[in-house]
C-alpha cells in the first residue's frame, strides 16, 4: 500500500513537471524575445540622391532623419553628417561627432579642413586626424547606394579610445 | 533521498503539512463533482503567471497602452499566445465559477457551519467579476473602450451618489488615459491581493468545517482521503482544463481590434459574452424604471444569493427537498441564458445592427492583419510633422480638427472605418478642386457623411495647405 502510494506520488510529480516545462516554454519565449531581437537596430536613413554628392568638391553637411527601434516606439532624430568623396569617387558619411569629446566639427571651407570648435582638433578633408586632442580621425559610418539614394546606417562611437568602436 | 526529506522535515515540519494537506478525510469518497473547487485555484495562478508577463510589455497609458498590447499580440514571441491563454483563462474562470456555485447549491454543502465559507465565496465571485470588468479595458481598443463607456455608465443609476461614482471610477467625466491607470491599478494589484487574501481565507474555512460530502449521508466506511483518488480527478480536471484553453489559445488567438476612438459614434458597444445577459437587462428598464431594474433587483438578488445559508437553514442536504433555494438558482441561470440568447437574437434581426456589427468585426480582422505599427517617441522629431514646418499647413491642421473632419478622416487624417485616408488627396484633385470638393463635396462623398465645409477662406486655404502636405 505505502509503496503504491509513493509510486503515484512520484508518477504526479513527474508528470506535473513536464506539464510545467513544457507550459514554461511560451514564458521563456516572452521574456527572452528582447534577446533575440536587435531592439535598438540601426536602420539604413535616407541621406539624398547619390547623384547630388557626386559633382561636390568639398565635403558637404546632411542632417540626416534617423530612425530608431525602441522596443514598440521609434525614436526619430536629426542627426548631422558630412558627405566626402572617397579616392575611386564613391561617397563616404563621416559623422561630425568628434572623436575626443563628442562636439560638433564643423568644415572650414578657407582652411580646408574639419576644426572642432571645442579643442582645435583639426582633420583633413578626408577624415583623417591633423593636429589636436582627438585620439583619432573623424568615424566612418557605413553607406551605400540604393537605386541612385545614398543611405546611412547612423552609430555612436566610443570617445577617447585610438580605434573606431562602435556604441550599444 | 529519505536523509534529504529528513533533514527538511526536522526544519520545516513538511512531512506534517502533506499530511495535513493529503489526508483530508471525504465522506462518501472521491467524487468528480469536487473537482471545480482546484480547478479555480489552478485557473486563478493561470492568470497571475500570464498577466505578470504581460505586465513585461504593457504599460498602462492611453497613448501607449493599445500599441503595447499590439506588439505583444504581432511582434513577441509566443506573445498572441500567452494573451489569448489569459483572455481565454478569464472566461474558464466564469464557466468554472457557476460550475462551483451550481455544486455548492446542489449539494446543500453552505449549510451548518459554512456559512461563512459561503460569505468568503460569494466575495471571491465579486472579485472575479470586478477583475473580468477592469481587465477588459485595458487593451483600449475599441470594445473595450464603448463597453466600458457603458459599463461606467450604469453607475449613474445609484441614488445619491451616482454621478460622484462614476466621476470616481472614471478618474473624470471621460474615459482616458486615468481611467486606464484607475482600472490598470485594480487590476493588478487591489483585487488579486484581495483575492489572494480571501482564497485563504475560502481554504482555511473549508478545512475548518471538512469537506461536505453528499447530500444523502453516505454509508459508514466510505469515507477516504483527499489523497489519492480526489487529488488524481482534480489533477485530471486541470489537465482538461489545460488542455483546452492551450487549444483555443493555440488554434483561435484572442483578437485585438483597432485603437480606441472616441469621436466614434457608430461603434455599438458590445461586452464580453458573459456579461451579454446583464447588456440585454439594461434595455428593459429606461428611464425612470431604471432605478428599479438597474439597482434594486440586482441589489435583492445578490442580498438573497449572499444570504442563502441563512434562509435554508434545515439539515436537508437533499436538492429535491429544497426546490426554494435549487429552482431559484436554475430559474436566474435560466433567465440569464434566455437574456444571452435574446441579445444575440435581436442583434442578427436588425439589418442595421447586424451591418454594423459586420462593420466593426472587418475592423478588426483588417487590424489584425495588418503589421505592427510602432508609436513615434515624445519629442522626437516627427518626419510627417516636418511637413508642417509651413506654419499654413500647420495651421490647417488644427482647422482639421475644429471642424471635427479628425472625427471620420482619423487624427493623422490617415482614415478609420467611417471615411478614407486622405494622404496624398491634394495629387488626385489638383488646381483649386480640392477646395471646390471641400465647399461642394460630390455625390459620393456626400453620401458617404461628408459635410460641406463651412468656414473663412484663410481657414479653407490653411486646410488645403495641409492636405497638400500628406504624402
Amino acid at each position: 500500500m505505502e509503496t503504491r502510494r509513493s509510486f503515484l506520488g512520484a508518477l504526479l510529480g513527474l508528470g506535473t513537471s513536464a506539464v510545467g516545462a513544457l507550459l514554461a516554454i511560451p514564458l521563456a519565449r516572452f521574456s527572452l524575445d528582447p534577446l533575440w531581437r536587435t531592439t535598438s537596430q540601426v536602420l539604413w536613413s535616407d541621406v539624398g540622391a547619390a547623384a547630388d554628392f557626386a559633382s561636390a568638391s568639398a565635403p558637404v553637411k546632411v542632417q540626416v532623419a534617423i530612425e530608431q527601434r525602441d522596443g514598440w516606439r521609434t525614436v526619430l532624430s536629426e542627426k548631422p553628417v558630412y558627405i566626402v568623396k572617397a579616392r575611386d569617387g564613391r561617397p563616404r558619411v563621416l559623422s561630425a561627432v568628434c572623436p575626443h569629446l563628442g562636439c560638433s566639427v564643423g568644415w572650414n571651407d578657407t582652411k580646408g579642413q574639419f576644426v572642432c570648435p571645442c579643442h582645435n582638433g583639426a582633420f583633413a578633408a578626408d577624415g583623417t586626424l591633423l593636429s589636436g586632442p582627438p585620439p583619432r580621425g573623424m568615424d566612418e559610418l557605413d553607406a551605400r547606394v540604393e537605386g541612385g539614394r545614398l543611405q546611412v546606417r547612423y552609430q555612436y562611437f566610443r570617445q577617447l579610445v585610438p580605434t573606431r568602436e562602435v556604441l550599444a | 533521498m529519505a536523509g534529504v526529506a529528513d533533514w527538511l522535515d526536522r526544519r520545516t515540519g513538511i512531512r506534517g503539512l502533506l499530511h495535513h494537506a493529503l489526508d483530508e478525510p471525504i465522506p462518501g469518497g472521491a467524487r468528480l463533482a469536487y473537482v471545480f473547487g482546484s480547478g479555480l485555484l489552478f485557473l486563478f495562478l493561470s492568470q497571475v503567471i500570464t498577466g505578470v508577463f504581460l505586465a513585461l510589455y504593457y504599460v498602462p497609458s492611453a497613448d501607449h497602452a493599445h500599441t503595447t498590447v499590439a506588439y505583444i499580440v504581432k511582434e513577441v514571441s509566443s506573445g498572441s499566445f500567452i494573451r489569448s491563454l489569459h483572455v481565454y483563462g478569464s472566461s474558464a474562470i466564469i464557466v468554472v465559477l457557476l460550475l462551483h456555485i451550481g455544486q455548492t447549491i446542489l449539494f446543500g454543502s453552505y449549510k451548518r457551519y459554512r456559512e461563512l465559507l459561503w460569505l468568503a465565496g460569494c466575495v471571491l465571485f465579486a472579485l472575479m467579476l470586478g477583475m473580468a470588468f477592469t481587465g477588459y479595458l485595458l487593451p483600449w481598443d475599441q470594445k473595450a473602450y464603448f463597453a466600458t463607456a457603458v459599463g461606467t455608465n450604469i453607475l449613474t443609476e445609484l441614488p445619491v451618489i451616482g454621478a460622484w461614482v462614476k466621476q470616481f471610477v472614471r478618474g473624470g467625466s471621460d474615459l482616458g488615459t486615468l481611467t486606464i491607470s484607475r482600472f490598470f491599478v485594480a487590476h493588478v494589484f487591489l483585487l488579486p491581493a484581495a483575492i489572494f487574501a480571501f482564497v485563504g481565507a475560502h481554504v482555511w474555512l473549508f478545512r475548518k468545517a471538512g469537506a461536505a460530502g453528499p447530500p444523502v449521508p453516505p454509508r459508514p466506511g466510505t469515507t477516504e482521503s483527499f489523497y489519492p483518488r480526489q487529488v488524481l480527478m482534480d489533477v485530471a480536471f486541470t489537465a482538461v482544463l489545460i488542455l483546452a484553453l492551450g487549444l483555443l489559445a493555440w488554434f483561435v488567438p484572442a483578437e485585438l481590434g483597432p485603437e480606441a476612438n472616441a469621436a466614434d459614434t457608430r461603434f455599438l458597444p458590445r461586452p464580453e459574452w458573459y456579461y451579454v445577459p446583464v447588456f440585454q437587462w439594461l434595455k428593459y428598464w429606461p428611464g425612470e424604471r431604471a432605478l428599479l431594474g438597474i439597482v434594486i433587483i440586482p441589489a435583492v438578488l445578490a442580498a438573497l444569493f449572499a444570504a442563502l445559508p441563512f434562509i435554508d437553514r434545515g439539515s436537508e442536504r437533499r436538492p429535491w427537498r429544497r426546490p426554494f433555494s435549487v429552482g431559484g438558482f436554475a430559474v436566474v441561470m435560466a433567465a440569464l441564458v434566455a437574456l444571452g440568447v435574446q441579445s444575440h437574437l435581436q442583434d442578427e434581426r436588425d439589418p442595421a445592427i447586424a451591418r454594423q456589427l459586420t462593420v466593426q468585426h472587418d475592423a478588426v480582422d483588417a487590424f489584425m492583419a495588418e503589421p505592427f505599427e510602432p508609436d513615434v517617441a515624445a519629442g522626437s522629431l516627427r518626419v510627417e510633422n516636418a511637413a508642417l514646418a509651413n506654419p499654413v499647413a500647420a495651421h490647417g491642421k488644427s482647422v482639421f480638427g475644429a471642424q471635427g473632419c479628425d472625427a471620420c478622416h482619423g487624427d493623422d487624417a490617415r482614415g478609420t472605418d467611417s471615411a478614407p485616408s486622405l494622404v496624398g488627396v491634394a495629387g488626385k484633385y489638383p488646381n483649386g478642386q480640392l477646395r471646390s470638393l471641400l465647399k461642394t463635396p460630390n455625390a459620393r462623398m456626400s453620401d458617404g457623411g461628408m459635410q460641406p465645409l463651412d468656414a473663412p477662406d484663410p481657414d479653407v486655404d490653411a486646410l488645403v495647405a495641409y492636405l497638400e502636405s500628406l504624402k
